[in-house]
């Protein structure tokens, strides 16, 4: 076997395909969180922060608790109010998304590293309880499709149920229409005689938990009870890119969080052969192709309007 | 109940916004199965009476009562309820969804309880078109219909939600004659065979006298009278609503056309996303004539008028002003040439509304040696003289030439840019949306001073979304459809309603040169 081909082999094996799916996980979390609010008009730039949040005080709450179900439980919490503090600022008191997300994302990064340092010391924490990766003896049974999807944190399947919910919520129901009125044309909802804020009140919601649960997912399920300061980095704005390019549809939204997972899995691997810091700009090349993907899309629809 | 009954009764409704009273004791009943008209200048105070209605707004004092019950609470989905529909002037749909989804939203029919059911929309929908004879495409998508569909949207949006009292707000203001004609027969039908009432807010009053039972006036947040519309007429009406005579003077049109001022050939011109917005156009203007633009919004008469202005780019093609070419010069090098702009948008490019009267008079002309010293101070003594003068001329009201533009009304705004841009006497003038929300007496003086300026040999060209506004005006009408000449006219040699076809692209002229 040439080096060549042993680089293949590993880059292209089921391990970076379950490893795409784990990092693909909190990734697709925060998009589908972050499709509700892009859905309500409200340009969510703060899902960092978020996913920051839910990561640290899921860990805090195994801690305290010495329980993974306390850990999610209080991420759960902890996302519920961020979602209601991002949306009393920004639909109660209109303040600017774009300032308020961004004010958020620096306020969860010093007070998830202070409070961590706090209570943890400087080195952080490991090895608090964490939520087990389900084996389905049935799944094993099949090649290739089966190690894949197997022995996986419970998000992962979580997170499959959630985009299905999260489609039929907003292409299925009445409510999913509101939602998308309130974003595209609020007077409309106003005038309809529902509340276009109490939409939007419930997009920030949905997406202060999902966004929790994505934290919950790295620091607990991915990481076994582990925090480590800034642990988000930087998913959150993968996230939004994934929101933009799916144009806030939710599955879509996965798909496309399936293939950041995709690189970084190829990232990780690639490591062994080349410098870390090479492979890491992966996610981010990718975010920028694409960007100019969405742009060229936008400009070829333009012209197609043009010649009708 | 039977006919005659009043269905609503506002009861001393008074209406106070911070500095404004909106509303001042509005007493008024509407009868079941009549067509209201409720007339009034800009600011009288009518939209805030009807959102009143609608439950948008709570009245500062003053009652409610629909159909025998008091409204308890402001609340649309309460008003609604009770069977009140409004179509706003400004439409509210939502463009990405279809109409079938537009029509239900907020009454969705269901399955399972939870889930939407498009299909019983779509169907529900075209039940009601069946019912009231108003088809529209139930499966497309709003943003990709007409204006006038969308309308028709509108209309079967309130019928859905079981309104038997319709607010129309400004329902003709985008229409094109056809297209209003047409909601017109819609608006009989449902009265007639549905027992509907009408309540329809407008400033145009040939509309009023062809389609109301009854009329009344607002002005200045009172209601100062109400009549049969079959005993008034149109000057009647107008007089009422700007609390004085208004007289509509034949304006006395005088001398001959010249030679030709303006050259527009082979024109192409994109609109801000880049795509193309005039296509090929040519046109001559002479002195002494006023040439008017008729189109239907968005249809490359604002991107025309800029480019020849100077305002944004030309693709290709050429404009001459007096024989010289101003192609792609800029807006002071094309004044200069001998060509002045009322632009269409007074608020965005016709004033400063930070300065004041006096500078915004001036601007245009502060390099000249009378308003200076060395060049590099301004003397404001004479600037105040000039300013004083223009004011006085031009009869500008407001609160003298050192406040500030921005705090002045909407029609003396609009006078301070005619007055600006007439006093340069240039040749040519390209004049865009003279009196768009300006009041009647204001649009009476503007015309006038327009007809003026056409006798006294300068070349015209004027666009307007007011058709009666190009058709009394113009010597000669252009029709303008997706950036291309479709026809050209004398004045008096076609009507309204067939110069609605060359809007819409129904027809076509021949040649394309004007």
């Amino acid at each position: 076997m040439s080096e060549f081909e042993k680089i293949l082999s590993t880059v292209f094996s089921v391990g970076t395909l379950q490893q795409m799916l784990r990092s693909a996980t909190p990734v697709a979390l925060a998009a589908i969180g972050g499709s509700m609010t892009e859905h309500a008009g409200i340009m969510n730039i703060g899902m960092d922060g978020m996913i920051l949040m839910g990561a640290f005080f899921g860990v805090l709450g195994s801690f305290l608790g010495q329980s993974a179900l306390a850990g999610l439980g209080l991420a759960l919490l902890i996302g519920v109010l961020v979602g209601l503090f991002f949306a009393l600022l920004v639909v109660r008191y209109k303040s600017d998304e774009f300032i308020i997300g961004c004010a958020l994302n620096t306020f969860a990064l010093g007070l998830t590293s202070y409070l961590s340092r706090s209570v943890f010391g400087n080195n952080g924490t490991k090895g608090n309880p964490a939520l087990p990766a389900l084996h389905l003896p049935f799944l094993s049974k099949i090649p290739i499709l089966g190690p894949m999807l197997n022995d996986q944190s419970l998000f992962v399947y979580l997170t499959w149920i959630v985009v299905l919910l999260a489609w039929l919520f907003v292409y299925k129901t009445p409510y999913g229409l509101w939602l998308r009125a309130s974003g595209e044309k609020p007077d409309t909802l106003r005038t309809a005689g529902i509340s276009p804020k109490r939409m939007q009140w419930i997009a920030s919601l949905l997406c202060g938990i999902l966004c929790a649960l994505a934290g919950a997912h790295l620091s607990l399920g991915q990481l076994s009870g582990t925090f480590a300061e800034n642990m988000s980095n930087s998913r959150g704005y993968i996230a939004f890119a994934c929101v933009i390019f799916a144009a806030a549809h939710p599955g879509k939204a996965y798909l496309a969080a399936l293939m950041f997972g995709f690189f970084e899995a190829i990232g990780l691997r690639l490591q062994s052969y080349v410098s870390a810091d090479l492979t890491n700009t992966i996610p981010y090349l990718i975010t920028i192709i694409m960007m100019v993907y969405v742009v060229a899309r936008k400009q070829q629809r333009k012209k197609k309007l043009a010649r009708a | 109940m039977k006919n005659n009954e009043a269905v609503i009764r506002f009861e001393h409704v008074s209406m106070q916004f911070p500095g404004v009273l909106a509303n001042d004791d509005v007493s008024l009943e509407i009868r079941r199965g009549e067509v209201f008209a409720l007339i009034g200048e800009n600011g009288a105070g009518k939209s805030t009476l009807m959102n009143i209605l609608y439950g948008i707004q709570t009245p500062s004092s003053g009652e409610v009562w629909i159909k025998g019950k008091r409204v308890e609470q402001y609340d649309p989905r309460i008003v609604i309820e009770q069977g009140v529909g409004m179509v706003h002037q400004h439409f509210m749909l939502v463009p990405s969804f279809t109409v079938a989804q537009n029509i239900v939203l907020s009454r969705e029919p269901r399955k399972h309880k939870i889930f939407f059911d498009n299909a019983a929309a779509e169907a529900a929908a075209r039940k009601l078109e069946a019912e009231y004879g108003l088809t529209v495409p139930e499966t497309e998508a709003v943003e990709d219909i007409s204006v006038g569909l969308q309308q028709r949207v509108e209309i079967l949006k309130a019928l859905y939600r079981g309104a038997e009292i319709l607010i129309l707000d400004e329902p003709t203001a985008v229409l094109t004659p056809q297209e209003t004609e047409e909601l017109f027969s819609v608006i009989r039908r449902v009265v007639r065979d549905k027992g509907m009432t009408v309540i329809i807010i407008t400033h145009k009053l040939d509309e009023v006298m062809a389609i109301s039972d009854r009329v009344g006036v607002m002005r200045k947040g009172r209601l100062v009278g109400i009549h049969e519309t079959k005993d008034v007429d149109a000057a009647k009406l107008a007089s009422l609503m700007v609390g004085r005579p208004v007289i509509f003077d034949e304006l006395i049109r005088s001398g001959e056309p010249g030679a030709t001022a303006l050259r527009v050939e082979h024109l192409q011109v994109s609109d801000h996303r880049g795509l193309p917005a005039v296509r090929d156009l040519s046109l001559e203007l002479r002195a002494g004539e006023i040439l008017g633009i008729a189109a239907i919004e968005g249809n490359g008469q604002s991107e025309l008028i800029e480019a020849i202005t100077g305002m944004i780019p030309v693709r290709s093609g050429r404009v001459t002003v007096l024989g010289r070419e101003v192609t792609g010069l800029e807006p002071g090098e094309i004044r200069a040439a001998g060509l002045a702009h009322v632009p269409e948008d007074r608020l965005a490019t016709g004033i400063s509304g930070l300065a004041t009267v006096a500078d915004n008079l001036l601007i245009g002309r502060q390099r000249e040696p009378r308003f200076n010293r060395f060049g590099i101070q301004q003397n404001r003594k004479a600037i105040r003289d000039y300013a004083q003068e223009v004011y006085q001329r031009y009869d500008i009201r407001g609160a003298g030439v050192d406040s500030l533009a921005g705090d002045m009304s909407g029609g003396n705004m609009q006078k301070v840019v005619i007055a600006r841009e007439f006093s340069f006497d240039t040749p040519v003038l390209v004049i865009s949306q003279p009196t768009r929300g300006v009041d009647v007496g204001a649009i009476e003086f503007i015309h006038s001073r327009i007809m003026e300026k056409r006798n006294q040999g300068a070349a015209i060209l004027l666009s307007s979304a007011d058709l009666d506004e190009v058709f009394r005006l113009s010597d000669r009408i252009i029709t303008l459809f997706e950036g291309e000449i479709t026809g050209t006219f004398r004045a008096g040699e076609i009507s309204k309603e067939d110069v609605g076809l060359y809007m819409t692209g129904s027809k076509r002229q021949g040649g394309q040169e004007a």
